[in-house]
Formats: structure tokens, sequence, C-alpha cells
């Protein structure tokens, strides 16, 4: 951003996400110290995992959205953190992810491979129910009364 | 529009502008430190604020807000006063901007008319205001993850109350912001003036007595014919506004008009697969894909020019050319008065017709004016791009002003690509793409609102 930001009521601050599939992994966020998400359980439809990677000591975490213990964990990540990261990385760029983690990663290396962490407790409550407030909001009711202050937040192309 | 008129909408500074922006960008110096660290040079910046309004209705309530604010005491009362000091601000910048707009195309408003009193939106505004006050104690670049997060439970309440909407949808907007800024000591330009124009409306918003939802001053029967569409989005919320022309049954003159249907959505959803998540509007959709009119009865109108969109209220009607519409209604049109709380330069969008001009990168010359296009604006759910504005001989547009100077947001262009004569509206896709590359990528990616409707469904209501 230019200095000319300061003078100006319209500027874009969040970079756009970019779209991805998200059967997989409906939930992705950089929020509170920790790359962290939601993951789609393969066999069961009504189980998701929350899994977690925190930026500094990248101590990862996954278990079902009831409290159990993912089986995967066996010393290294398993296949939801992979997911997860995999995920990160197309709805933010990697730049973005690897920032937030304090890693360097060229393009096209592998992220997780740069993580030192070990398995680590992380609040899953507190993802899982940010996952469902997140959710929330397409329940809400839709409106045709005009919002005037969307006039600050116009939409524009994605990149990339 | 003419290369005379432009030539008059830009020909020199309005008188008093620049003084009064300069007071504005005072006051948001002093909102980047933060109140509670005022030093002689910002407690001056306010004083200079009180100093300009002294003479107002509003002059007594500032200068004595700006006085206890410096001496320490951060009322929210004060702060209140000091959010409506800025907005006044705006309002003179707005007035000024908007009527040398007015002149120079020749286009007559309407005069505002306070709708009957109204029930003012009431509800949990407490904690949106606590929390607006701490931003304003703490500034800017004191902001850290723990005051952001701070806003979670305001936000979820209001989200509860549909009269709140506008106050929800606008606080979610900032926080997502200072989330991604956060910590914001550390950001290289703070978008001082933005972040407090988006504090002052949410603290008016939260004030008792003001209205959240913009009531209905009648119902109104016509023809409505679409100029084109202007989207809004963030992370949590998208809205379409529809500008049109609106002639009414009565055969009295021919109207501006807009109609808006906003959804919450998250931040996941973007480009074409936005539409889906205003499926239950498939008349309105229908019109803008097709480029026809709708006929409505009997449908609600604000004093601010915005009809209430019912669906079943509206028919589709006959194909109408976008371009016609423009050519032939928009010089004689008559153009709504603003609210009183919504004048802000940033709610500037007026419906153009552009044609003759060439384009340079990001500017448009038109018989020797120049005015930037605003190329940032093309919304990623329909088919506008750079490259089509570029190669494009006519559009309808919205004028709008920001940092100092006039832009051109493009809503629908005409355009020459590999000698063929293109055509280009924004809600084209409304309906779905119509780009094959644009519909085979879409297929890649899957349906992203099918899908978080599926979880929520599963594990919402558990």
């Amino acid at each position: 951003m230019s200095a000319d930001v300061w003078e100006r009521s319209v500027v874009r601050v969040v970079p756009p996400l970019r779209p991805r599939k998200l059967a997989k992994v409906p939930f992705v966020e950089l929020a509170d110290g920790r790359l962290q998400g939601v993951v789609s359980s393969g066999s069961d439809i009504a189980r998701v995992y929350v899994s977690s990677i925190a930026t500094r000591t990248h101590g990862y975490s996954c278990g079902t959205n009831n409290n159990r213990p993912c089986g995967g964990l066996h010393g290294a990540p398993c296949k939801h953190l992979r997911a997860l990261v995999d995920e990160a990385v197309l709805q933010y760029g990697l730049d973005r992810v690897a920032r937030y983690l304090r890693v360097d990663v060229g393009e096209g290396e592998d992220l997780v491979s740069r993580l030192d962490g070990a398995p680590e407790p992380a609040p899953a409550a507190v993802v899982f129910s940010r996952f469902l407030r997140h959710l929330a909001y397409l329940e809400l009711p839709d409106t045709t009364e005009p919002i005037a202050e969307l006039h600050w937040f116009p939409a524009t192309r994605a990149v990339g | 529009m003419l290369g005379v008129q432009l030539a008059a909408l830009l020909d020199g500074e309005v008188p008093g502008v620049e003084e009064t922006l300069d007071l504005v960008a005072g006051f948001d110096a002093a909102l980047v430190h933060g109140f509670a660290r005022l030093d002689e040079e910002q407690a001056g910046r306010l004083a200079a604020v009180a100093g300009a309004l002294r003479d107002t209705p509003l002059g007594p309530a500032v200068g004595e807000a700006v006085e206890k604010i410096t001496a320490g005491s951060i009322g929210d009362e004060h702060l209140g006063v000091l959010a409506g000091a800025r907005t006044a601000l705006f309002g003179a910048v707005h007035d000024a901007r908007l009527g040398r707009l007015d002149a120079a195309l020749g286009r007559s408003r309407a005069s505002w008319e306070e709708p009957a009193s109204a029930p003012a939106a009431d509800g949990p505004l407490g904690a949106s205001r606590s929390w607006l006050q701490e931003l304003a104690i703490t500034g800017w670049r004191g902001v850290d993850h723990d005051l952001v997060s701070a806003s979670d439970q305001a936000i979820s309440a209001l989200l509860g109350e549909s009269r709140l909407r506008r106050l929800a949808v606008l606080l979610d907007g900032l926080v997502a912001e200072l989330r991604a800024s956060c910590p914001v000591a550390t950001m290289d330009h703070v978008p001082a003036r933005r972040w407090a124009d988006l504090w002052a409306r949410a603290l008016l918003l939260t004030q008792p007595g003001v209205q959240g939802v913009a009531e209905p001053v009648g119902v109104v029967s016509g023809r409505f014919l679409p100029l084109g569409v202007d989207v809004h989005e963030h992370g949590t919320a998208v809205q379409i506004q529809v500008h049109g022309v609106l002639e009414p049954a009565d055969g009295s003159s021919a109207r501006l008009m807009r109609t808006s249907v906003a959804a919450t959505k998250v931040d996941t959803i973007v480009g074409p697969a936005l539409w889906r998540l205003l499926d239950g509007y498939p008349a309105l959709l229908r019109a803008l894909a097709e480029h026809r009119s709708a006929d409505l009865a009997d449908v609600p109108l604000t004093a601010a020019g915005d009809l209430l969109w019912r669906e079943d209220q509206a028919t589709v009607g006959e194909p109408a050319d976008p371009f016609a519409t423009a050519r032939l209604r928009l010089a004689d049109a008559l153009a709504p008065a603003v609210p009183p709380l919504e004048r802000h330069p940033v709610r500037i969008a007026e419906p153009v017709l552009l044609e003759g001009y060439t384009i340079n990168g990001d500017t448009l010359d038109l018989d020797g004016n120049t005015l930037a296009v605003d190329l940032d604006r093309l919304p990623g759910c329909g088919p506008l791009t750079p490259e089509l504005v570029a190669a494009s001989s006519a559009c309808v547009g919205l004028l709008r002003w920001d940092g100092g100077r006039w832009l051109l947001q493009p809503l629908a262009v005409q355009a020459t690509v590999k000698r063929k004569a293109v055509e280009a509206h924004g809600g084209d896709w409304a309906l779905g793409p119509t780009d094959p590359k644009v519909v085979k990528a879409e297929a890649r990616a899957g349906d992203a609102v099918a899908v978080l409707r599926e979880r929520a469904g599963r594990l919402l209501r558990k």
C-alpha cells in the first residue's frame, strides 16, 4: 500500500481470497496465533476434525469435534493437517501462509516439511465454535433494505 | 456525459473542500494515536475541528466534547459528538461535490423530505459502543489481537437483530481489516481516513434514536429499466445495488432509482458464486442477466430513492438495453435526495453514460478532459475486465469521488475486441457465467455455497 492510503476512504486492506474447493476442508483461517481449521472426515459425513498449527512453536494438534485425538498423529502431522496446510496455501497463497507461520519456503516447496513442531494441545472447542459461527452467516436472512455502509467495500476482481 | 460536462465537473476546486479535508485529516491523525495519548499538536487539531463548527448548531456540544477529551475524560457521549462533528465536515464536502456534479450534468435532484418518525433501532448497541470507545482511546496504532477479538460478542449480538444489520455488516468489515493488520503498530501506512470513516459511521449507528433501516415513504408502480449493477462485498457480506430509471405508471416524470439485495456470506464464497447467495430473487437476477425491464406493482419506496425489492411484486418485462436507457432517459430523470446521515463522498455513485472517448491505462480522455477509471472496482462476479474497459468506446458507469479526485466505475461497456463489437455488463452472469472458461473453472471448484450449506445443515442443528 502506498502513502496515499492515508487520504482515501476506499482502500483494499484485506487481500482477496482465491476460490478453492471446500468439500474436504470447509474452513481455514489465520487467527489467534494459529493456522487453524476444520477438515471433513473421509469416512463419516457427520464427523469433522479440528486441526491447528501454532505460529511460533509450530506445535500442532488434530482431533474430532468430540475431542477425540486423531489416530493419525504419530510424531508427525497427520493427513488432516497436511490437507489444512494445502488448502490454506490455495486460499491465501504460499507467501502469506509462510509469513504467518514464520518459515522460509520457496515456490513449489513443501511447507509442512519446514515445520519443526511437536504435538501440543490446542483449544479445539474454540476453533470449532468459530467454524460454527462462520457457517451461521449462511443462515441469516437476506435483506432488500439498502446497506449504505457497503459503499466502503466495493467488490473487486480476485488475483491469480 | 459530454466533454463540456466533464470539463465543468473538473473545472477547478470547490472552495472550502480542501480546508475541510485538512480538518478531517487532523482528526484522523489523532485517532491513529488514540485519544488517551493526545499530544499538544493533536489536541490543537481537534480544537480546530471544534473551531470550524463553532457557529453551527453542533458548535457548543463539539466544543465541550473536545475540551473534555483533551483533558482525558473520554466518555462515550463525547465520542458520539466527535463522530458527529467529523460526519458533518464530510457532509459539507459531499454536498459541495454532489452539487458540482449535478450542475455539470444539469441533473435535477429531489429535495430531502424527512419521513414520518419511524421506530428507532433498538437492541444490543451498548457493547458495540463500548468497543468503539475502546478503539478511540487506544488508537489504531495500539490495536492488537485482544482488542479485535473483544468485538466478537458485540457483533454476534447485532447479527441476531435484522434491524441492526447495517451496523453489524459495517463492524464485521472493519474488524476483518483490523484482524488482518494486527499488530497495527507494525503497519507501514495506516488507512487513517478509511478507518476513521468506518469508526465514525459505526458510532453514529450505535446512538440511541438513530434509525437503522430505511423507512418507506410510500409505494410506487411502474417500469424499472436497469442501467447497471454495483456490487459491494467484504468477507461476510455481499450487496448488489441495481441503478436504473423508473417510469412511474401514473405518468409522472422518470426517476433515477436504486434497488438492492444483500446477503451475509463467508469469505470463501467469491466470484461468480456470489450470485448463488441471491437465488431467492430470480426475477431481479433474470432482469439483470437478460437485460430486461421489471414491471413493479406497489413496491415500497424510501425517501432516498431506494425501491425495496419485492420478488412477488415484480414481473420480468420486455428486453431493455441499458445503453438505450442511458441514452434516452438519463438526461432528464429526477435524481433522489440523500439522507442527512449518509452524506459522505463515498456514497456518491451517480450513473452516467460516456461515449467517444479514448482510454490510456487507467485514464479516460474525452475531448481533452481526463478522468480516472477505477479498474479496481470491477467485480469478479461479472465479465468486466481492465482489458475490455481499455478496448471500450462507450461506458455506463458511476461517477465517484475519493482521494480528492473524480473516478469512473464502469458498470457496462461496449467495446471492439478482435474487430468484433462486444458488450459486457456487470450483471451478465447473474444466472450463471456465460464465458465457457469461467463455467469450467466454476465446475472444477464445485459449488461452494452448496457445500457450506450442507455442512451448516449437518453441524449447526445437532
